[in-house]
């Protein structure tokens, strides 16, 4: 096999952080490269620079034997590297068709070869196997249908190396595999891909050969199938992982139920009749493609929201909630999903958001409302001792922190409160795996301290792995709870794609 | 009360609706190319201005009025050019840009207006566009007088609809222009310059302005003076809303608006003794906020408009 495309060394620097630091790496014809590392080891960084978004500071890259010019998106595109971004990059205002052929020729050129390329399009859709309607808007589509246009995209320009950047972020388990069903066909058909991810069991499923970047580096490359799973994983935080072991505990008495809970307004994702009871000590998983509804869920059982029809019972009570401070008091804890927007306020300090949601505490300050900064100093330094949050002072801007430890910060702040129930939205996403593991293991720590928690995540394995039970979530319905131990990712997987809703 | 129904059958008003209309399309859809493409033109006020005195000077210092209107067509463009570099370039805020042009080229329209000609009190006059007679169509009764009796110009307005409509739906640039207000991220991924769109946009949106301009003062009015267009600008930025950004319900929303316009004037003649002729002025406005509310309401926004561009950044 020869090499398509060869990297030499390439060097970015952003200030005086190495963004990537002489990385070199080849791809061959036909096969499946992997490029794992967490987040802020260079992936996309690299990645943009093949295809032409930055320029690196040295080294080089050779495509076909030919270097590259650095810079130049068209110019990548014209050589045959295609890449599908992450965050997709479709105009949701055209149709399919639109967003496809749009660069095939020059902005001056006075027509738009439309036939032609719907030819090509329905040709490729067939090899491929990606189905798709090309005179549909793209603002109808489902998140693996826009996924399947940017793949056919590329296609379409004839490319010769795909860049897959985190493509399985927001797919169910069985769109998962028809993708990879997809890079097997277009693999067999002679093209190359780099796919970049952080699932690692993914990556072995799929991938010939893996390279692993860590702090701007190559730190190891190994062919996937003499690869295990540990040995990678430790590569790629660049120390053993101690893994969260989760332990039975005997369920205690029930803590909350909802009644027939209803939302039915337009600025969030609607709910209809949701019914759950939760036990201290239990951990309640709900699975779900985003957008699913499970944001409102978390939101009315934190008191962002309110329900538009049914009752929240807190201990056998019926009590009046009206705002998240109620729920505060009740002793609710709240994880958002967007931590760094919802969850700390970025320009403020580590201690200030430490004891921001203390305020009501006279110990913090005094009668004027005037803060005690030797009491919130303590408690600051106290909390981020406890829940291992990694910086270099309290006094330190809270947006310097990486997102483990602001994560670690959030949840420490929840727990110095002894919560009776912890609401935990994506409590893992975007994290690398050792944060992943700090934070899994403080929530089952919670768990044995008696609280119950609500853990929404999309991570399968995230929820077999901690839940006691897992419901699915499906366009605003609830399923019945099951025991973990019953059910495994294939049927959750259906579920989540509507099956027995 | 029967005289105010018929002030709508007579060819009079419909004629006067469409001159009414013919800036009003032109600044609109000029708006709506450069909104297209992501960038809210605030200068189209002052590009109007400017637009409307550059084509009537051209004209008064010995040029024919085609030629009045290219130069009309240059200098919106040059001010196109001067937004598009802060605001695409330099990812400026568009709308202090925006305001900072329409008062740059409104004031320097009349400054140079008053250097060249000093000394006039009374506006001179220019010989503008005479209306032509269509063969055949213009001899047809009513319908003749009403639409098929105007002027080259007002010709040329209702053609830029046809046009913009085509370099939208059929071209690869009106493509990118539509992709560069919406998503400019992907427009970069298929190997588009997205700054050379919007600026490429910016201009033609504004030579379009500046001739929407000069119709004033080289069909409608044959004299220019300060402070002509009138809020007529601002009119515009209000179209493109209601027209959803799309150039052929732009000429429907700018014929509506004259419509009203060329009523109301109607009305107060009949009715200047009983009620005050303020009130009439003020209708078109009013119905236009009461059809704006409506049809805002099911209307989607150019998702990347104010939003500036910069290469590589992550969203």
């Amino acid at each position: 096999m020869t090499a398509l495309l060869k990297v030499e060394k390439i060097t970015k620097k952003f200030g005086d952080f190495y963004a990537n630091n002489k990385i070199s790496f080849d791809v061959k014809t036909s096969e499946v490269l992997a490029i794992l590392g967490e987040n802020g080891a260079g992936k996309t960084t690299l990645m943009n620079i093949l295809f032409g978004h930055y320029t690196p500071d040295t080294g080089n890259v050779y495509f076909e034997g030919n270097a590259i010019e650095f810079g130049n998106t068209s110019y990548a595109i014209k050589l045959g590297i295609g890449m599908v971004h992450q965050h997709f990059t479709l105009a949701e205002n055209l149709t399919v068709l639109e967003n496809i052929i749009i660069g095939r020729q020059s902005i001056f050129s006075l027509s738009l070869p439309k036939r032609h390329a719907r030819t090509k399009i329905l040709e490729l859709s067939k090899k491929f196997g990606l189905a798709i309607d090309p005179d549909e808007l793209v603002a109808n589509l489902s998140v693996s249908e826009k996924q399947r246009i940017e793949i056919l995209k590329t296609l379409f320009l004839d490319c010769k190396l795909l860049i897959l950047d985190e493509p399985t972020a927001a797919l169910t388990p069985q769109e998962t595999d028809a993708l990879f069903s997809t890079i097997r066909n277009m693999v067999k058909a002679g093209l190359s891909v780099i796919l970049i991810s952080h699932k690692l069991n993914e990556i072995l499923a799929v991938s010939d050969r893996i390279i692993v970047l860590r702090n701007g580096s190559s730190v190891g490359e190994t062919d996937t199938n003499s690869a295990n799973r540990e040995e990678i994983a430790e590569m790629i935080v660049g120390k053993k992982i101690d893994y969260p072991q989760k332990t039975k505990i005997s369920r205690k008495s029930m803590i909350l139920s909802l009644l027939d809970i209803s939302y039915n307004k337009t600025d969030a994702p609607n709910l209809s009749a949701i019914n759950l009871n939760l036990y201290g000590g239990q951990i309640l998983g709900i699975a779900g493609v985003a957008g699913n509804g499970q944001t409102t869920l978390a939101k009315i059982l934190s008191g962002h929201l309110k329900a538009t029809r049914g009752k929240i019972i807190f201990e056998g009570a019926g009590n009046v909630l009206v705002s998240p401070k109620t729920f505060m008091d009740l002793g609710v804890a709240y994880i958002p999903e967007d931590r760094n927007s919802d969850g700390i306020v970025g320009d403020m300090e580590i201690w200030e958001n430490a004891i921001m949601t203390e305020m009501d505490d006279r110990f913090f300050r005094n009668s004027l409302g005037i803060i005690n900064r030797k009491a919130s100093f303590d408690r600051s330094k106290e909390l981020c001792e406890t829940y291992d949050v990694r910086m270099q002072s309290i006094r330190q801007r809270s947006r310097l922190l990486s997102g483990g430890n602001v994560q670690k910060l959030l949840l420490g702040r929840w727990l110095m409160r002894k919560p009776k129930i912890i609401i935990a939205c994506q409590p893992t996403r975007g994290l690398d795996e050792g944060a992943i593991a700090s934070i899994q293991k403080l929530l089952l720590a919670a768990q044995r301290n008696g609280s119950a928690i609500v853990l929404i995540s999309e991570d399968l394995d995230e929820l077999l792995s901690m839940s006691d039970d897992i419901a699915v979530m499906y366009k605003g319905s609830l399923s019945n709870s099951i025991k973990t131990s019953t059910t495994d990712k294939l049927s959750i997987g259906l579920q989540m794609a509507g099956e027995g809703f | 009360m029967i005289e105010f129904i018929e002030i709508i059958f007579t060819a009079g008003f419909w004629a006067a609706t469409i001159r009414i209309a013919c800036p009003l399309i032109l600044a609109t859809i000029g708006e709506v190319l450069c909104e297209r493409a992501g960038v809210l033109n605030l200068g189209i006020e002052g590009i109007m201005s400017i637009g409307a005195m550059v084509g009537w000077m051209t004209v008064y210092l010995g040029a024919d009025l085609y030629t009045g209107i290219l130069a009309a067509l240059v200098i919106g463009g040059i001010f196109g050019l001067l937004h598009a570099v802060f605001t695409v370039y330099l990812g400026a805020s568009q709308h202090v840009t925006g305001i900072g042009i329409t008062m740059l080229a409104s004031s320097l329209g009349f400054f140079c207006f008053k250097l060249i000609l000093p000394a006039s009190t009374t506006p001179p006059k220019i010989k503008p566009f005479q209306p032509i007679d269509i063969p055949f169509l213009s001899e047809l009764p009513f319908l003749g007088p009403a639409f098929f009796q105007h002027t080259p110009f007002t010709y040329l307005a209702i053609l830029v609809v046809v046009f913009a409509f085509w370099l939208m739906n059929s071209t690869p640039l009106g493509l990118s222009i539509k992709m560069a207000g919406e998503n400019p991220m992907a427009l970069e991924a298929q190997g588009i310059d997205v700054f050379l769109v919007r600026t490429i946009a910016v201009v033609l949106g504004s030579a379009l302005m500046a001739v929407g301009g000069a119709y004033l003062t080289l069909s409608a009015f044959d004299a220019f003076y300060f402070g002509m267009i009138n809020g007529r600008g601002w009119i515009a930025i209000a179209l493109v809303i209601f027209a959803s950004w799309k150039p052929e319900r732009a000429l429907i929303g700018a014929l509506l608006f004259a419509g009203l316009d060329a009523y109301q004037v109607r009305a107060q003649q009949l009715a200047g003794a009983i009620i005050p002729y303020q009130f009439f002025l003020m209708l078109p406005f009013l119905l236009s906020i009461v059809a704006m509310v409506i049809a805002a309401k099911r209307t989607r926004y150019p998702k990347a408009l104010l939003i500036p561009f910069r290469r590589g950044e992550r969203h």
